[in-house]
């Protein structure tokens, strides 16, 4: 095997150029004769616009333009969509409410997009939006999701409960039923915080618009530019595709917040073309991607969990109000639903589960897919039950699961899914060694010496990912289809470039794609390149989320090499005079069995663009093939994570004591990039179960967590030094056995250490995000009652 | 942001007399706190009167104070040998400041004029029971801080120096707001060579306050166990989303433990 090729730890091609400050992202090009973009915000979470008068602000120094929700309706400027039809189980379609790219008569949270002022700087874009004149009607107004459905508060006038749908998934009856005869039932409420993704680059976005060519250009910090440019083509109708290309260069970090398609680039491209072409470039500062960036989470759910007399489970109830914020972001519908109540079963054997799930208006800003989408809120939902469930009913917790597991495959689940392979006893045994979990009792009491207080805390997740067989989605009501696209150009001389719908930001594609190639044309990494997030250079594309670039962005690159590989034997074949059928491909080099005839990858490269050595009637000159490739089943990574944690009696500090992470993530391709992703999801785990936290203020509706000084992101000190351990049981459903490695860290660990710190306090539930304050809280009564 | 005329004086007296002159002036040191409120727009001074240009910076240790002067940065106290010998405790005060960024720009001046209440080195002061060289005088740290970001410092008064005493003993203990990381509660308590003990709370109320019940207690005996059931009232004590004044209050007592214990 090379030291390049699949499988071994090659460091990150791109880390060079970011290390160095050499990266390139939106708000680094600077175009000519650029403007700045500024958006004036709402300062209220509810109230009908009276009036807007920018009369004084227009004749401000440097302005351009200022537009508000009028001249959208002029333009007739399509609002922003949600992809994802959800229906109700009474049949009728979600209810969403308008959402236009500047507000239209009303705004429904602090920071919406009231007004669009832009000149010739920053400062002075700034200067003119102070001067814009905006009077407000206060409505009431409620951010809270478990009070939505009362709430006086009415945000958009199609859904007079504020309920967008009310979903369910899986046989209620036969689940009653299950609960019925049941010989224990465990009951839970838990409420899954509200979280703000914080990538480290905020959002940018360049619009320009070119006259002569009647052609608008987005530079944008986007996961999938090309689904950005269908929606704006085909939705807000600003211009047919071929007159629109998107481009997101570097981007840093996105965590699902970069899929939307948002309010304020499309206001820069389509505003271009209102100032006469010059290009106008907004980027966020980031007490703005506080407020209006696509948050994650915020559910309020109860459980039940119905169990024999054995201990085997025999039924989940789940009951869920999912907050969607003022308006349905991109793919908000889809995350509470078919994300969610599809990983019900767990890595369970359960015969009957039924998920209803509300999805209410709030007056906060939007709720959409972060880090996991769906999957972290199931598995917080199945851990904290099943593991509340084993301590009453007095039984080890990983026994309990053991016992439960999931333990055949194929394994249909009463809720869609269909598990292809895994073995969740082989990483539960994998993670009791190397957290030592027969140790924890000689832990505990070492740690009670000192007087602090120690617990212990699986999560055995599974999570669906490899995002998605496109019929399979499409009959759960998504807008688009979930393949991958690949194209392999080889150059002349044997270099290679890949060009991918897949989008790079942070995960190191430039590298692992590379590996593919690598390995399976021997040649040096060096000697490929991996060009994305260009819809003028790449064919099309559905992006990054959903763990879905390995296992279906590279399945495509894999089935386009499929093509190279067989199109150069043909022109080896040709050149050495051999039969294609005698012509092997290994290590890089052409050979022809029987005999020592041999072409490396290079020559044969050019000998196809050449093409003086074949018949062009029957070989067509060059060496470029592409791909599309549709899964045909997500791919199902699994794993056991254990944590334990301390606190500290006195102040309710929590700390992670260790965490031993086992995941199956099928065949890995760079483990050193696996590793960092799983590092980085537990930590965005334990930064949801112990520190982050976003709070709205239930009287102003004000967002309270709007800086760093108050929404408190994860630190190196807070997470220990993590264990990992991998098992590995190839999916079955792409040629490369790759599952999805990332978003399991950030899916698995909230329950995990959450079940630690109510094992350490001895209480059934402590709230997310478990502060000093709020741990302190919750050991209050336990202290009165005992003294 | 608003645009500003940019002064550098060179002596305390010119920056006295441009901050004179100045229509809204506001002097700057290490500008950590200053610049982001400007950049905010929560600040729009007319004029910033650099105090950097006087480079006055520097730590002197004798036998019964140290003095540092206005413009040293945290990490040059934090790092200084001999207030590490004399007050350990004003070395780990300093080193638990923000983060390194902050810690080298930041200075003792800037961060005793603004009077955060969640600031730390407020606590230092009262609880050493420093003195505060200004242009004009010198106040007792008493007199200095006087509430929220309110000091006794006149409009164009220039803290020069800030002269500590040196201890028999001393400790601060810091619980950090888990988000910001300034103080959500911090002790200093001190035992003065005259006997006398002097306990000083930050973080937990609109400004730095004394707890003369704590004080009492540790003048009796200075031991943790000493200020078992010394309670403080929650009544005066702030209330936000990360502690309430009942949390506050009881971390005021855990924290003055470990302060006693950690006191050298
Ligand atoms: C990320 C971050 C974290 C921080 N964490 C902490 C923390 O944990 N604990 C803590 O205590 N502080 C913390 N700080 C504040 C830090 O210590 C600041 O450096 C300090 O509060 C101000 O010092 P400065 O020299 O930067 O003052 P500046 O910002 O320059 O000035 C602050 C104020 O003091 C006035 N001023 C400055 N010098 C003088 C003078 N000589 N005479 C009269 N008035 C003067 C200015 O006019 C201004 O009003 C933090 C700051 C940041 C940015």
């Amino acid at each position: 095997m090379s030291e390049t090729g699949i499988g071994q730890r090659v460091k990150r091609k791109e880390d060079h150029r970011f290390i160095t400050g050499k990266g390139r992202y939106t708000d680094d090009i600077n175009l000519p004769g650029q403007t700045y973009g500024y958006f004036l915000r709402s300062p209220h979470a509810h109230a009908t616009i009276k009036s807007i008068d920018t009369s004084a602000a227009k004749k401000m120094p440097g302005v351009a333009g200022i537009f508000t929700g009028e001249d959208i309706a002029n333009d007739k400027l399509g609002g922003l969509i949600c992809g994802w039809m959800i229906h109700s189980k009474d049949g009728s379609p979600m209810k969403a409410g308008p959402h236009p790219v500047l507000a239209q008569g009303k705004v429904r949270y602090v920071g919406d997009h009231v007004a669009f002022v832009v000149a010739a700087t920053k400062e002075q874009a700034k200067a003119a939006a102070a001067a814009v004149d905006v009077s407000y009607a206060v409505l009431p107004h409620n951010v809270d999701a478990a009070m939505a459905m009362t709430a006086k508060a009415q945000v958009h006038d199609v859904a007079p409960d504020n309920r967008v749908f009310n979903w369910s998934l899986g046989d209620q009856a036969a689940t009653d039923a299950a609960f019925k005869a049941a010989a224990h039932v465990t009951k839970i409420d838990l409420v899954n915080n509200r979280l703000i993704p914080n990538a480290m680059e905020p959002r940018a976005a360049i619009g320009s618009y070119d006259s002569g060519s009647d052609h608008f250009t987005l530079y944008t910090t986007s996961q999938n530019p090309h689904v950005a440019r269908l929606v704006i083509s085909a939705f807000h109708g600003l211009a047919p595709e071929h007159k629109l290309r998107v481009i997101a260069p570097d981007v840093g970090g996105g965590f699902g917040s970069k899929i939307f398609i948002y309010a304020e680039e499309v206001a820069c491209v389509w505003a271009s073309k209102k100032i006469g072409g010059r290009p106008i470039k907004w980027t966020a500062e980031r007490s703005e991607s506080f407020l209006a960036d696509a948050h994650g989470r915020d559910h309020v759910t109860h459980a039940e969990l119905a169990t024999d007399a054995t201990g085997k489970i025999t039924g989940l109830r789940v009951n869920t109000k999912a907050a969607m914020g003022g308006y349905l972001s991109t793919f908000a519908s889809c995350v509470p639903t078919y994300l969610y109540g599809t990983l019900m079963s767990g890595q369970y054997a359960i015969p009957n589960i039924y998920v209803e799930v509300d999805a209410v208006y709030t007056n906060t800003a939007p709720v959409d897919a972060y880090r996991g989408a769906g999957r972290p809120e199931a598995t917080y939902v199945v851990e904290r039950i099943v593991e509340t469930a084993a301590r009453e009913l007095k039984m080890d917790p990983g026994e309990f699961r053991r016992k439960n597991f999931i333990k055949s495959f194929p394994h249909q689940t009463p809720v869609i899914m269909c598990y292809d392979a895994g073995d969740y006893a082989a990483a539960l045994d994998k993670a009791l060694q190397i957290a030592d979990y027969k140790g924890f009792p000689g832990r505990k009491a070492e740690s009670a010496k000192r007087g602090k207080l120690r617990g212990v805390g699986f999560s055995a997740y599974i999570e669906a990912c490899g995002i998605a067989p496109s019929a399979a989605v499409g009959s759960l009501g998504a807008g688009v289809g979930l393949w991958e696209s690949a194209e392999v150009r080889v150059n002349p001389v044997g270099t290679v470039e890949v060009l991918t719908g897949s989008h790079s930001h942070g995960q190191g594609h430039e590298t692992t794609f590379a590996q593919l190639v690598s390995d399976r044309l021997g040649i040096d990494i060096d000697n490929v390149a991996i060009v994305h997030g260009d819809t003028d250079k790449v064919q099309f594309g559905m992006g990054t989320y959903g763990s879905r670039s390995g296992a279906v962005g590279m399945t495509a690159i894999s089935k386009a090499l499929d093509k190279i590989e067989a199109k150069a034997k043909r022109v080896a074949a040709a050149v050495m005079e051999a039969s294609t059928n005698d012509v092997e491909f290994k290590n890089g080099t052409f050979t022809v069995k029987g005999t020592d005839k041999k072409m490396a990858f290079g020559e044969v490269a050019l000998a196809a663009y050449v093409a003086h050595k074949f018949n062009s009637a029957e070989i067509e000159p060059g060496l470029k093939e592409s791909a599309f490739h549709d899964p045909s089943n997500f791919v199902f990574p699994a794993g056991v994570h254990i944590c334990e944690v301390e606190i500290d009696a006195d102040t309710g500090v929590t700390e992670v004591a260790s965490y031993t992470a086992v995941d199956d993530f099928g065949n890995i391709i760079n483990p050193m990039i696996v590793e960092g992703q799983v590092h980085g999801g537990i930590v965005q785990g334990i930064g949801q179960a112990l520190t982050e936290g976003c709070v709205y203020d239930k009287e102003s509706g004000q967002l309270l967590t709007g800086s760093y000084m108050d929404y408190c992101m994860p630190r190196a000190d807070n997470v220990p030094s993590f264990k990992l351990g991998f098992i590995c049981t190839p999916c079955p459903s792409n040629p490369l056995g790759m599952k999805g490695c990332g978003e399991a860290g950030a899916i698995a660990s909230p329950a995990a250490v959450m079940n630690a710190v109510t094992d350490a306090l001895g209480v059934r539930d402590v709230p997310m995000p478990a502060t000093p304050q709020v741990v302190w809280q919750v050991m209050q009564p336990m202290k009165k009652a005992a003294e | 942001m608003e645009n500003f005329a940019y002064h550098r004086p060179a002596s305390v007296a010119d920056a006295v007399a441009a901050m004179k002159k100045a229509k809204d002036g506001k002097f700057m040191s290490g500008g950590m706190t200053l610049l982001p409120t400007v950049k905010q727009g929560l600040a729009a001074p007319s004029d910033v009167i650099d105090l950097t240009g006087l480079k006055n910076s520097g730590i002197s240790v004798s036998g019964s104070s140290v003095t540092v002067k206005a413009g040293t940065t945290h990490v040059d106290v934090a790092t200084d040998k001999g207030i590490r010998q004399v007050v350990p405790a004003l070395s780990a005060l300093a080193l638990s400041i923000g983060d390194p960024a902050v810690r080298n720009r930041g200075t003792i001046g800037g961060s005793i004029s603004n009077n955060d209440p969640a600031a730390d080195y407020p606590a230092a002061c009262l609880g050493l029971g420093a003195t505060i060289h200004t242009s004009d005088r010198k106040l007792a740290a008493g007199e200095f801080f006087t509430g929220m970001f309110t000091t006794a410092l006149k409009p164009a008064e220039v803290v020069t120096a800030v002269e500590f005493p040196v201890p028999a003993k001393a400790g601060y203990a810091k619980f950090p707001n888990p988000a910001s990381r300034y103080a959500m509660v911090g002790v200093f308590v001190a035992k003065l060579k005259d006997g006398s003990v002097r306990v000083a709370v930050t973080g937990a109320g609109p400004a730095v306050f004394r707890v003369p019940a704590m004080e009492a207690a540790l003048a009796r005996d200075f031991s943790a166990k000493a200020l078992a059931g010394v309670t403080v009232d929650a009544k005066t004590l702030n209330t936000d989303m990360h502690a309430s004044a009942t949390y506050r209050a009881h971390l005021i007592g855990v924290m003055a433990k470990r302060a006693v214990e950690v006191a050298k």
